[in-house]
């Protein structure tokens, strides 16, 4: 079954909350999207916890790893996701939203309604935190997807969740999905990552993974959809560095019917990894090597059958290789993956205590939240540190080693094996 | 659940308030543990100002600039923990010793003094350092040794007991680099690629040998001689000293030594005739 470019079989509510007028005045991005008057130059901060064992911990955890990351940032973005924190609503996608007004909060549940049974819906709990001002409005959802609707789209729930993102976020002005997977959800904001914790009141959620970012905004806005993690279904992002090939990557994603919306690079990120993971089911290990792949110099001094997957990865996925400096952490339901750059121009630490696997930007997360892990060690550059829950059915494993007919076709080019894994 | 949770409030990762320091005799004492680094660095620089030789930071984790700009060849200060960012950055002098590890730029542009680190040293190690000596006893990052220089009598020296990744010596200008690939737990190879890339002065010596394609274009693979050794020796000797280990155990193995073909080895990049 080929894919059909997304917004055609769903009929859009576009109801602009901004007129042109409005535009006119200069009125026509959200004042909390309101661009930092000043850049400066500086790193982010990140980091990522997992327990493979499925073992729930408090978002305290994060939130500690990332106060003392605080420098790290400047104060214009933090985020949190975490998975496995709706037990009650396990198989529910939830979807956690910002709006700027009533109206866009309007105009999104429009989408619900027609396409989504919502089997609950209510305000995020917060507190009120020095320091954190100009939030927008912010409900998360439970839905599915429309019986009827689902099955006249002729989509996976997974592919219509996505167009439903898709819609909301390119047409919906002032409203933006922060996350959108089952069981799991993004809390972020502007403030310094220990602000913006406390804010969504993290410590009273458990999961098994968790990701934080700390951001310092350089080349775009620090605005609250801007903040990390960056979300798609139950994959998010946090990343530190810039993805110099943004253009590239967001004009390739187009043509998946991915939509780049948001105005940070990083979104590519997510979208590249549900791309290659969910749909076109690589190995993380694959799409790791395709996102930051080895350069033609070390391809050479590969064994040949090595070289020849190198080779042809790196033809298919070319426009979606990352460029530029970075440090990413994947978290997903099934796990967590760390990632950086070819020639490591950003940090990550690594640690492991037990079934806990632990990255950061920097040493000190990790000796704040682990008291004594087995092994702490700096990630070679483009080689991700893998974690994986124990028990998780994965949609995607294997190996760098697979034979070349049970990786994807999207690899090897061959027809039959594109039937059986069936790209949607 | 194997995770720490004692601390509920505040969430704060360093608290802005002066650590306490106790004095005995010469040497301070100063409890460190989630201590902001500026009140941090303040206390430490208080305690010498007050003639005490030798300050010792207890539950150290992550806090920056420790021993920062610091002068006096007397002075030491012991970090216990995890030393953070650009720690001995600009030092002139003193002695600083890390048990533990250091995270990144540790000795940036360091002028004179002594750095010593047990553990590991992260990224960017001994960034334009231009004096002093630097030894670190584990495994060390990226771009290590990149751009030091050396000027006149100012010849830095620095002693990797363990194994390092790409751009080792990268754009050096100066100075005495070495990997020893001893003191490491990984079974990684010595050292990455983009060995000594733009290297343009210095020198570096490894314990091991090398593969041509890690070395950049600029640096020319050499056995150390008889001379080389003995330009080694007191380098080694005091990395021995430093870490208690055998100097026989450190020579048993044949050095490699890496010079510049060039001093210039860029001067035509942008020239056109």
């Amino acid at each position: 079954m080929r894919y059909e470019p997304l917004l055609e079989r769903m009929p859009t509510t576009r109801m602009p909350a901004f007129t042109d007028r409005e535009a006119a005045f200069g009125l026509e991005r959200p004042s909390y999207a309101a661009e930092a008057p000043f850049k400066i130059h500086g790193g982010c901060g990140l980091t990522g916890i997992c327990d493979e064992s499925g073992a729930l911990m408090s978002g305290e955890v994060a939130i500690r790893a990332m106060a003392v990351q605080r420098d790290r940032g400047n104060g214009l973005g933090g985020g949190y996701a975490g998975y496995g924190i709706y037990p009650e609503l396990p198989d529910h996608f939830c979807f956690h939203m910002m709006y700027h007004d009533t109206r866009a909060k309007e105009d999104a549940e429009a989408v619900f309604d027609s396409y989504f049974q919502v089997d609950l819906a209510e305000p995020m709990p917060i507190r009120r935190v020095k320091g954190i001002a100009d939030a927008p409005i912010l409900w998360r959802y439970f839905l599915e997807p429309d019986p009827h609707k689902l099955e006249d789209s002729d989509m996976s729930a997974e592919d219509f969740v996505v167009h439903a993102v898709m819609l909301i976020n390119s047409t919906i002005e002032g409203a933006f999905v922060a996350s959108s997977g089952k069981n799991m959800g993004a809390f972020k904001g502007v403030g310094f990552p220990e602000e913006i914790g406390h804010y969504y009141l993290l410590e009273e959620y458990e999961g098994h993974t968790w990701v934080g970012h700390n951001r310092f905004p350089t080349n775009t806005p620090g605005w609250w959809g801007g903040a990390h993690p960056f979300t798609l279904l139950d994959w998010s992002i946090v990343h530190n560095g810039e993805i110099s090939s943004y253009g590239i990557n967001s004009r390739y994603l187009e043509q998946f019917g991915y939509k780049c919306t948001l105005g940070t690079d990083t979104e590519v990120a997510a979208y590249l990894f549900d791309l290659m993971l969910r749909r076109h089911k690589l190995p993380i290990e694959l799409a790791c090597k395709a996102l930051a792949s080895p350069l033609w110099s070390e391809i050479d001094r590969m064994p040949e059958d090595e070289q020849a997957l190198m080779r042809s990865l790196r033809a298919v996925y070319g426009p979606g290789m990352l460029n530029g400096p970075f440090a990413i952490v994947l978290g997903f339901n099934g796990g967590m993956v760390a990632l950086n750059d070819r020639i490591k121009l950003r940090p990550l630490v690594a640690a492991r205590q037990g079934s806990i696997v632990m990255v950061a930007s920097e040493e000190s997360a990790i000796r704040e939240v682990l008291e004594n892990p087995d092994i702490v060690w700096a990630p070679k550059a483009g080689e991700p540190v893998i974690a994986r829950i124990e028990g998780f059915e994965q949609p995607i494993h294997g190996g760098l080693h697979l034979p070349a007919e049970e990786v994807s076709c999207a690899v090897t080019g061959t027809a039959e094996v594109c039937e059986t894994v069936g790209v949607s | 659940m194997a995770v720490t949770s004692e601390t509920r409030k505040p969430l704060e990762g360093y608290v802005q308030a002066d650590p306490e320091v106790t004095i005995d005799g010469n040497v301070a004492t100063i409890d460190a543990r989630g201590i902001y680094y500026k009140q941090l660095n303040e206390a430490v620089r208080r305690c010498l100002a007050e003639g005490v030789d030798k300050v010792v930071l207890q539950d150290v984790n992550g806090q920056r600039y420790i021993g920062t700009g610091i002068r006096g060849a007397d002075k030491h200060i012991e970090v216990f923990g995890t030393a953070g960012q650009d720690m001995a950055m600009f030092m002139d002098g003193p002695t600083v010793e890390v048990f533990g590890n250091a995270q990144d730029g540790v000795g940036n542009t360091m002028n004179a003094g002594k750095v010593i680190v047990h553990g590991d040293a992260g990224d960017v190690l001994g960034y334009g350092m231009r004096g002093g000596t630097l030894l670190v006893r584990g495994d060390v990052g990226y771009r290590v040794g990149i751009h030091m220089k050396a000027y006149e009598g100012h010849v830095p020296v620095m002693v990797c007991g363990g194994k390092a990744r790409d751009f080792f010596g990268e754009y050096m200008a100066g100075g005495t680099l070495v990997l020893l690939g001893m003191g490491s737990n990984s079974d990684r190879p010595l050292v990455g690629g983009y060995l000594g890339t733009g290297m343009h002065g210095g020198v570096i010596y490894l314990r091991g040998e090398v593969e041509p394609w890690q070395c950049g274009k600029e640096v020319g693979i050499f056995e150390a001689d008889e001379d080389d050794l003995a330009r080694l020796r007191p380098v080694l000797e005091e990395y021995c000293e430093a870490f208690g280990v055998e100097l026989a155990e450190v020579l048993s193995v044949p050095f490699t030594k890496l010079l510049p073909t060039s001093h210039r080895p860029y001067g035509k990049l942008y020239t056109y005739v």
